[in-house]
């Protein structure tokens, strides 16, 4: 071998070595940032992924970024890195990571179904001792408790949200509506609307779960408040004539063309901007939805206060009497990861966070805390005062269906709801699908 | 080089590290999966080997034949769409006027990103607000089709954009072979008094059908295997009408956290493109073509 040859030969021995050297760095966990002296100095670096970008979810964004800040700067030895996704990225994200066991050191979880498997696969740390120190008697009754598993809480919650229809008074005031009190009263308006060419009501059903908050209102003022969480209890059937009578309701509406065109192939977006455009009248979401319509800045002044909102109406001879009882649950919480290396460090910034955030969302957000909040002489929107009143008089609150199902049954859930609106299946079959795959887990 | 070739250490010092990666990235993963596939496992709890249940259960399963079959519905359309990519390109070939601007205009698409382009198709797909059912609309139709949301077109609505997110891409391959010709041999037919259509169809393509043939596979196996804009536009839906393959696989393992039942898919996907690729190497082969 000539010398000519050898450089060639010797350069490509050392890409060999930097890709080996690149490609073992990636599978050692120290290398992702997580470990101590990462930042150099001796500093302890937190990993945080969290789900509100600056761009869709500013609010919050501000308060999380300015929350770390203080922590930052009231604990100058701890560093906290952030990752933010958008909502449904995130959800998929957090599962890819979980999956090669490198979730970051703290980050968010939904209650219930979505929790379950992560904390089987020993993915995140009981957190009741920090609670104990820090937050004891914080939360609002029942929602801490939807992120504990065998008496151990693995979350701590960040959000409480019910949904509401909220409308634009504007439309409804040109063709001389009243708010629907029945449910009869809600398809004459839906028919008024119609006649008139506005969309009475958007729902976006691409993913599922938008629509099945319609049916949840129906199966909970047909049923009554308890049914749904009855039959994740296992006490009721899925195929109570309740629930078949709330899905025949929601084809009864899609056939009255309650909800845009189309709806089963926008996502919940997309069907957000017929309502944002004034082209549809009527939205039911729930209060996460609140700074659009109060506080955000992004939005104009006088579409916010075109935007009301009314509980969803009741049904004539259904079981579920009280106006005030709600579709709602908690939203996303904090965890921290099991095999996190600053575990210590991770569980004080996250009930910082929680305690800091109980606080701050309601001034500066304006969505509804998990931790109890001391609305007195504080200055806030006369719609979010008003909703924060209605769940103090709430008598009941029933947490998403699917936020209650294993992730099997939400996803098939999600499935139906959206074939349902699609009327590519009866409500009979709707009922038994799902019974079969509630059965498949028992 | 010569030297350098009759070295056997030199030639495996040269090939290993090619080697070596691509049996870590593509190999090697290749055997977890149907490793995985054995077993009973949410992607994070322990796992539990359950042997071929996971396979039994892919055979009977309605789900996965539907997109199985809406994969290949989707390879045929790929496949059919290459003559147009190919006629497109034999104009472009013939020296033109503007060829070159309609070339660059054919391959933009290929350089957005699945994503972009998704996005750019639902808005143009929007029920109420696109820009084809607000011209339907304005044109006086009643009831414009729901290109996303209605199951018995969602299908073909989404081929139309995927179309033509490739068309840059075989036109290039098409246009690069095409040029390849050698002029002499197109002058000699021209001599012997053949049309243009004649130069095209008797001399020009069978020169190309060796890059034909690789093309058909690249869209077939492509088309098998297709996840993005499905995923983005649509994730499968509504209610499994626009499902393909790897959608599927993708939804049992990511959403419904069934890991095990989704390397089986996976698996299954492999084998079923390695049969595809096989079928057609042995139905277009002839001796005197080069093996790619």
């Amino acid at each position: 071998m000539s010398k000519k040859k050898a450089l060639p030969i010797l350069l490509s021995a050392a890409l060999i070595l930097i890709l080996i050297l690149s490609g073992c760095s990636s599978s050692e966990p120290t290398a992702k940032g997580s470990g101590t002296n990462a930042a150099g100095g001796g500093q302890t670096v937190v990993k945080f992924m969290h789900l509100w970008p600056e761009g869709s979810s500013n609010a919050q964004y501000k308060i999380v970024d300015n929350i770390i800040k203080e922590y930052e700067s009231e604990h100058p030895d701890v560093k906290i890195q952030t990752e933010i996704l958008g909502n449904d990225q995130y959800r998929d994200k957090i599962k890819v990571l979980a999956s090669s066991n490198e979730l970051p050191d703290v980050g968010m979880t939904w209650s219930d179904g979505f929790l379950q498997p992560y904390v089987e696969g020993n993915l995140f740390t009981p957190l009741d001792d920090v609670i104990d120190a820090n937050l004891k008697d914080a939360f609002i009754p029942g929602v801490k408790e939807s992120y504990a598993v065998d008496g151990k809480t693995y979350g701590m919650p960040l959000e409480l949200n019910i949904s509401y229809v909220f409308y634009n008074k504007e439309i409804f005031e040109k063709y001389n509506l009243a708010v629907p009190k029945t449910f009869e009263e809600f398809k004459t308006a839906v028919k008024t609307l119609n006649d008139n060419g506005v969309i009475p009501a958007t729902v976006g059903n691409k993913e599922g779960w938008p629509g099945s908050f319609w049916f949840m209102y129906l199966a909970d003022r047909i049923g009554g408040p308890t049914i749904l969480t009855d039959v994740i209890d296992g006490k009721t059937k899925f195929d109570d004539p309740a629930i078949v009578q709330a899905a025949t309701e929601v084809q009864n509406l899609v056939d009255m063309n309650a909800f845009e065109k189309g709806n089963s192939g926008l996502s919940n977006d997309e069907a957000k901007g017929y309502f944002m455009n004034e082209q549809a009248a009527m939205f039911l979401t729930a209060t996460w939805e609140l700074p659009n319509y109060t506080t955000s800045p992004d939005v104009d002044q006088a579409f916010k206060d075109k935007i009301g909102y009314f509980k969803f109406p009741l049904y004539d001879g259904g079981k579920g009497t009280d106006i005030n009882s709600y579709v709602g649950g908690p939203g996303v919480g904090l965890f921290v990861a099991e095999n996190s290396k600053v575990k210590e460090a991770a569980k004080d910034f996250a009930a910082f966070l929680v305690k800091e955030w109980g606080e701050r969302s309601v001034t500066e957000a304006g969505v509804i805390p998990a931790t109890k909040v001391d609305t007195e002489g504080k200055d806030l929107n006369p719609m979010y005062t008003e909703i924060l009143n209605d769940l103090n008089g709430a008598s009941n609150v029933t947490t998403y269906f699917d936020t209650q199902a294993s992730p099997n049954v939400a996803e098939l859930h999600h499935d139906l709801v959206s074939a349902l609106f699609g009327k590519q299946i009866t409500p009979q079959d709707f009922v038994k699908q799902t019974q079969e795959a509630l059965d498949a887990e028992r | 080089m010569k030297t350098v070739m009759s070295n056997k250490w030199a030639i495996a010092l040269y090939v290993w590290p090619a080697l070596l990666l691509i049996g870590c990235l593509i190999y090697v993963p290749l055997v977890m999966t149907g490793y995985y596939g054995l077993m009973d496992w949410n992607g994070f709890a322990p796992k539990r080997f359950i042997g071929l249940e996971n396979y039994g259960r892919l055979m009977q399963d309605s789900m996965f034949w539907k997109s199985t079959y809406h994969s290949f519905l989707l390879g045929i359309f790929s496949t059919l769409s290459l003559l147009l990519y190919l006629a497109v390109s034999l104009v472009l070939a013939s020296r033109i006027k503007g060829a070159d601007l309609f070339r660059k205009i054919y391959l933009i698409p290929m350089l957005l990103s699945s994503v972009a382009i998704a996005q750019l198709w639902s808005k143009i797909f929007d029920p109420s607000n696109g820009m084809i059912n607000s011209l339907l609309i304005s044109l006086g139709v009643e009831n414009p089709p729901l290109w996303l949301s209605d199951p018995n077109i969602v299908l073909f609505s989404i081929f139309i954009p995927i179309i033509w997110q490739y068309a840059g891409f075989y036109i290039i391959i098409y246009y690069a072979a095409l040029k390849n010709v050698p002029e002499e041999v197109v002058e000699a037919a021209r001599i012997d008094g053949a049309s243009p259509l004649q130069i095209a169809l008797r001399v020009k393509l069978p020169l190309i059908s060796s890059v034909f043939k690789v093309t058909i596979v690249l869209a077939l196996v492509g088309s098998l295997k297709y996840f993005d804009l499905i995923y983005v536009m649509t994730g499968g839906g509504p209610n499994h009408a626009s499902e393909v393959m790897a959608s599927y696989m993708y939804g049992e393992a990511f959403t419904k956290y069934n890991f095990g039942y989704g390397s089986a898919i996976g698996f299954a996907l492999l084998i079923i493109c390695l049969i595809v690729t096989w079928l057609i190497r042995k139905l277009t082969t002839s001796k005197d073509d080069y093996q790619y």
